[in-house]
């Protein structure tokens, strides 16, 4: 399956708040787990990523959305970024 | 070779303390004024800051990073200081180092003077460092296993101060972060990411450099000045 345009943005938005190499972070699965498995990523990058995806996907977060499921792993957080973008 | 300075900032009430800064400053005649990243900001930018600065050194090009009252080496209290004096501080940066240009890193880009050309490096608004500062919190606490929202901080934070990303933030600065927005102005250039390539460094979980980036900022600035 191709990859959304979501999809795609995600992985660069991750790609820079971690620092990886360009197409590091296409070998994210929905599996790969994010906030707590990553030691870089406490809650001020966290913050600084939601920012970002805001901004570039034009989306909204709220406050309600911000629990532990959200930011998981990767496959929670790219359904959350499509569900939103299409809300 | 770079120099630590300072320059008198205006007090309330007439008096003025003294603000460091670092400098290269061999009265050339074009000086830039780096009005820096702001709060978590500043910190993941300022070795890129002073790369920049460097190479606008090699360039001729003299340049000036004024401390903000309240962070760095000043004498101020954080929890006393508003944005409004952080404007004034720039400006005392500028008339006391003669500055030609200024170039605004981030948030930097809301201290502007008012009448100085030059270049906002990816300028974000107040409200924007505001809200990531928020939602940090918010996080951490959630994490802590306490329930806090940014909305009730925000409004505690407008009328009593709040801390935010380890700054005391004062009732002022909040009230008035949430107000400012970089200017458009025909005598800013906005330099977008894109140009400089790469991915911004302010985004960064942790502190990190890269020599390109900087290479790429500073040859903006000296192609531009040198037109």
């Amino acid at each position: 399956m191709m990859p959304s345009d979501t999809d795609r943005q995600l992985r660069q938005i991750l790609t820079e708040v971690l620092g990886l190499k360009p197409g590091q972070a296409d070998a994210f699965d929905a599996d790969t787990g994010l906030f707590g498995h990553l030691p870089e990523l406490d809650s001020m990058a966290v913050a600084g990523l939601l920012t970002e995806m805001e901004d570039r996907l034009d989306i909204v977060v709220e406050d309600e959305d911000l629990d532990g499921e959200l930011l998981a792993t990767y496959g929670n957080l790219l359904a959350y970024a499509e569900a939103r973008r299409t809300a | 070779m770079i120099e630590i300075l300072s320059y008198p900032c205006p007090l309330a009430g007439g008096a003025a303390a003294h603000e460091l800064a670092l400098g290269f400053d061999r009265e050339r005649p074009v000086r830039v004024l780096v009005v820096p990243a702001l709060f978590d900001e500043a910190n993941r930018l300022r070795r890129f800051t002073l790369e920049v600065m460097r190479r606008l050194d090699g360039a001729g090009i003299d340049s000036f990073l004024p401390d903000l009252p309240g962070t760095n080496e000043s004498e101020r209290e954080l929890a006393e200081v508003e944005a409004e004096d952080w404007i004034m501080a720039i400006e005392a940066a500028r008339r006391e180092f003669g500055a030609t240009h200024v170039l605004s890193l981030r948030g930097g880009a809301l201290l502007m003077p008012r009448d100085l050309p030059g270049w906002s490096y990816a300028p974000a608004k107040g409200g924007s460092l505001l809200r990531t500062m928020l939602r940090a919190r918010v996080l951490a606490a959630r994490e802590a296993g306490r329930e806090e929202s940014s909305e009730a901080l925000l409004t505690h934070g407008l009328e009593h101060g709040l801390d935010l990303a380890g700054y005391h933030l004062s009732p002022e600065m909040v009230r008035q972060l949430q107000e400012l927005s970089p200017p458009a102005r025909d005598d800013i250039a906005v330099i977008a990411q894109d140009l400089i390539g790469g991915s911004g460094l302010w985004l960064r979980a942790e502190p990190d450099e890269d020599a390109s980036q900087a290479d790429a900022l500073a040859a903006v600035i000296a192609m531009r000045v040198q037109t």
